[in-house]
């Protein structure tokens, strides 16, 4: 069958080369998890990921039966090989209800563990810390609850200077290109994370791919997430916005670093110490009601600058003009 | 019995009263005229979001940006969906249904030949309101076709043009749906009862019902998001007392059963043209029927696994999972009845046929996507990555187009009179199924890695895959000029075809000489006609 590709369109052969050498150049940097879905480092991502992993095996069972009968037709009842049909073949009742039998018992089978799943993620039950999350074009900001800490956090500087239009930079000078932020959002390990999610403009999405969750930040409307990361896994886990949210969508990255529970405290007494004059003052321009038009974000810059002496350079994705609405 | 027909119509064929040059074609009521207008706008179409998805995928060979701003790969992402599925598959299913529907239940023509003008007509304004924000204040739409809230309200002078575009492509849906009901319902000839129609007019039959079901709701929806920008109303902002996700909620419900609107046609062709290579009547005939009007009202219960990030209530996410799950069954049915029509036939692979069997096994690994996405848990994490891309890309391009080329192939001998060259199109047919996968599959591991969907520039682990799925995408998008090749080459100096070119195939149109008359079935066919059409 190839053949008849290449003897018809000897045009092609140059993008075939390249084919070939991508495919050959592919495997060779290609890691398992740059194929398949990570098992991530959280209890969720885990259920997630084995549902994730028997519904493929299902599919491939399944795909291995329906597409073995189909190979075996087509070589098996070839007319040049002088198959004859068989007209009498038109319906068969009891067939029909087989077929639509088992799919419905296999998807029983498969409803169970995925039901079962769901009510644990939305069980919000028990969450030991809150963080509110609030998703601008395009940044993120992050507000603990209750600690009177709250900073945004936006594209790292270096990775926005690359990433403009022919900059000439190359992506591959820094590392994870695109995932990596000024103030990354901290939390403690072995500690179930309650995120409250919402946003100022437009309809956001936070994702941290890890984490097994990703949820909507809708303007006006507050939704909420839960994530525990297992007691042994302390690192910088990655993720980007997933809700097409505009001009600069694919630059604000959402990035966490997880903490062991005691530089997690420390970082905390860290960051209250340097936010204590304005706490009391931040309070309320967090809750600020969140409806303006885009452009109303620098306003509320100054608190949150004010709150985490870290975030100095708030304004640089910021700086990108928003699109006027109206 | 066919020499004689084929006599009478050789006898009409010269007192067609057809009007000839620029009139034939403004003013057309012929339903051939007016399929073949469809079909060619729809491939003008098929060129143009072709040409920005090779922009999108030429910007995404590498990462960085070597080629566009982002907000205009935004506008190419959002406008190249909306030409696809607005401009190019829905517009080519109703130039098909025109071509096809009258020959197959026996009818001169379509039963509203004037409003069948006008629907046709309405398209080229509507898609023109919809190029012209590429060159108004604010650029072209660029929130993706789904034109989501608040974030469409961003858009700048473009905004009233595209929604006044989407409007005209509802009322000519609309409009080309209420022909082809009652085209079915009133003209099928004597003797020719629901249950002996072919498959693509049971299909179109159940798409004409969705069309006329959700379009409405479409429009609702995008007049809302009218009166929110201009008229201070505020269906979908919260600051107004309104709620962006309800939008949603009202575009998915119409956006699942286009789904199957751009699909069930498909199904439709699928059912005939495996049947007519295996030389063996469908299996199941009335199960696939039956399979169909089921796949339509699950349609109507699903919308909401397009949104499960939104944060629904458990039992809502529960309800949602399962309905969706439920749509495989009748959708499993049908690719097994096809293997069961194939089961113990005599198989000969013309380019329909290759066709309609990479069909079979592209749109089924787009099914199992599905039934993976169904799973909710699952889905927070492929949701909005390039794995849903992949998904419906699976099942509308080697799915939906694939079976758009399937009938043209299949169909164009009795249409020009004339037969394709074989070999140009076994090679259009290898191209385009190799690239196909190249340009696809690679979306999956993508998407499953963690790459979102609709972003110009991506982390660099990103990287080889795709450029491989760029690489795809052109071999694909060029492979598309050997179509039109073949197209032109049988219609100016293709080999005559004989009434029926296909040795398997059954149904009235192969009952009429070749090319068909102007007026398909001036007289009814007699029952015997009907009889030896109807054999599936």
């Amino acid at each position: 069958m190839i053949s008849t590709a290449r003897k018809t369109l000897p045009a092609l052969a140059p993008a075939a080369l390249a084919l070939a050498s991508a495919f050959a150049g592919a495997p060779a940097r290609a890691e398992w998890n740059l194929l398949n879905m990570p098992v991530g480092v959280t209890e969720l991502s885990k259920q997630i990921y084995s549902l994730h992993m028997t519904i493929f095996w299902w599919c491939v069972a399944i795909g291995v039966a329906v597409f073995g009968v189909m190979i075996y037709s087509l070589v098996k009842f070839r007319k040049s090989t002088g198959a004859v049909p068989d007209t009498s073949i038109t319906h068969s009742t009891r067939v029909e209800i087989v077929w639509t039998v088992v799919p419905v018992l296999i998807l029983v089978v498969m409803a169970i563990p995925a039901a079962r799943t769901l009510i644990n993620i939305e069980d919000m039950r028990n969450t030991e810390m809150t963080v509110k999350v609030t998703g601008y074009q395009w940044r993120w900001q992050y507000e603990y609850l209750d600690e009177g800490v709250s900073f945004f956090s936006v594209l790292d500087r270096q990775h926005d200077e690359i990433r403009q239009l022919s900059s000439g930079l190359d992506p591959k000078s820094v590392p994870d290109y695109l995932l990596n932020v000024d103030n990354p959002l901290v939390v403690p390990v072995d500690t179930k994370v309650r995120l409250l999610l919402t946003a100022q403009d437009v309809i956001h999405a936070w994702w941290v791919p890890d984490f097994g969750m990703k949820k909507d930040a809708i303007p006006g409307f507050v939704n909420e997430l839960w994530f525990k990361v297992d007691a042994d896994k302390v690192g910088t886990y990655r993720g980007q916005c997933a809700e097409l949210c505009g001009r600069d969508h694919a630059f604000m990255p959402v990035v966490v670093k997880v903490l062991s529970k005691e530089d997690y405290k420390a970082w905390l007494a860290q960051q209250k110490a340097a936010a204590q004059p304005p706490a009391e003052g931040a309070a309320p321009a967090a809750d600020a009601p969140a409806q303006a038009s885009a452009p109303a974000a620098p306003a509320v810059i100054p608190a949150a600058a004010a709150t985490a002496p870290a975030t100095k350079p708030v304004a640089s994705a910021a700086a990108t003009p928003v699109a006027a609405r109206g | 019995m066919a020499n004689t027909i084929h006599a009478d119509h050789a006898h009409d064929h010269d007192h067609d009263h057809k009007p000839h040059g620029l009139k034939r074609w403004l003013f057309a009521t012929n339903h051939k005229d007016i399929g073949t207008m469809y079909l060619v706008f729809a491939l003008v179409m098929f060129f143009m979001g072709g040409a920005m998805a090779l922009v999108i995928r030429a910007e995404l060979f590498q990462p960085g940006l070597q080629f566009v701003d982002p907000q205009f790969f935004n506008s190419m992402t959002t406008v190249h969906a909306l030409l696809m599925i607005f401009g190019g598959v829905m517009p080519a299913w109703t130039g098909l249904a025109n071509w096809m529907i009258p020959m197959q239940v026996g009818a001169p023509d379509m039963a509203l030949p004037r409003l069948n003008n006008f629907s046709f007509w309405i398209l080229p304004f509507a898609f023109t309101l919809l190029l012209l924000t590429f060159v108004v204040p604010g650029g072209a739409p660029a929130g993706g076709w789904t034109l989501y809230p608040p974030l469409v309200l961003q858009m700048g002078d473009g905004f009233p043009l595209m929604i006044f575009a989407i409007h005209l492509m509802g009322a000519s849906s609309i409009l080309g749906a209420i022909n082809v009901i009652v085209t079915i319902m009133n003209m099928r000839a004597p003797g020719m009862g629901l249950l002996n129609m072919p498959l693509f007019c049971w299909t179109w039959l159940i798409t004409a019902y969705l069309l006329i079901a959700v379009m409405p709701v479409l429009a609702g929806a995008v007049t809302m998001l009218l009166t929110d920008h201009f008229f201070g109303t505020s269906f979908f902002s919260a600051a107004g007392g309104g709620d962006p996700v309800m939008f949603q909620h009202i575009f998915w419900f119409f956006g699942h059963p286009e789904v199957y609107i751009l699909i069930l046609p498909a199904f439709g062709i699928v059912s005939e043209i495996i049947p007519a290579f295996s030389r063996k009547p469908l299996f199941g005939y009335e199960t696939m029927v039956y399979a169909s009007a089921s796949i339509a009202f699950l349609s109507f219960i699903v919308w909401a696994h397009h949104m499960f990030t939104v944060g629904m209530p458990l039992a809502g996410q529960l309800f949602f999972m399962l309905s969706t799950m439920l749509i495989a069954v009748p959708t499993g049915v049908k690719v097994f009845n096809w293997c069961a029509t194939m089961w113990k036939g005599s198989i000969t692979f013309e380019t329909p046929m290759l066709f309609a069997i990479a069909f079979l096994f592209l749109f089924t690994i787009g099914g199992f996507s599905g039934l993976m996405l169904a799973v909710v848990p699952a889905d927070f994490q492929y949701h909005d990555t390039y794995f849903v891309v992949a998904h419906f890309h699976y099942v509308l391009v080697p799915g939906a187009v694939f079976a758009i080329m399937a009938g043209v192939y299949y169909w164009l001998p009795k249409w020009t009179g004339r037969m394709y060259d074989e070999k140009l199109g076994k090679a259009h047919f290898w191209c385009s199924t190799i690239g196909v996968n190249v340009l696809f599959f690679p979306q999956h591991f993508l998407g499953l890695a963690g790459m979102p969907r609709r972003i110009p520039d991506y982390s660099t682990q990103f990287a080889d895959w795709n450029m491989v799925s760029s690489v795809g995408a052109f071999i694909f998008g060029f492979s598309q000029l050997l179509f039109v090749a073949v197209v032109w080459k049988a219609a100016r100096s293709g080999a005559p075809a004989p009434q029926r070119p296909w040795e398997g195939a059954h149904g009235l149109e192969w009952e009429l000489p070749t090319p068909a008359p102007y007026h398909s079935w001036e007289t009814p066919p007699p029952p015997s006609v009907i009889a030896r059409g109807a054999e599936h």
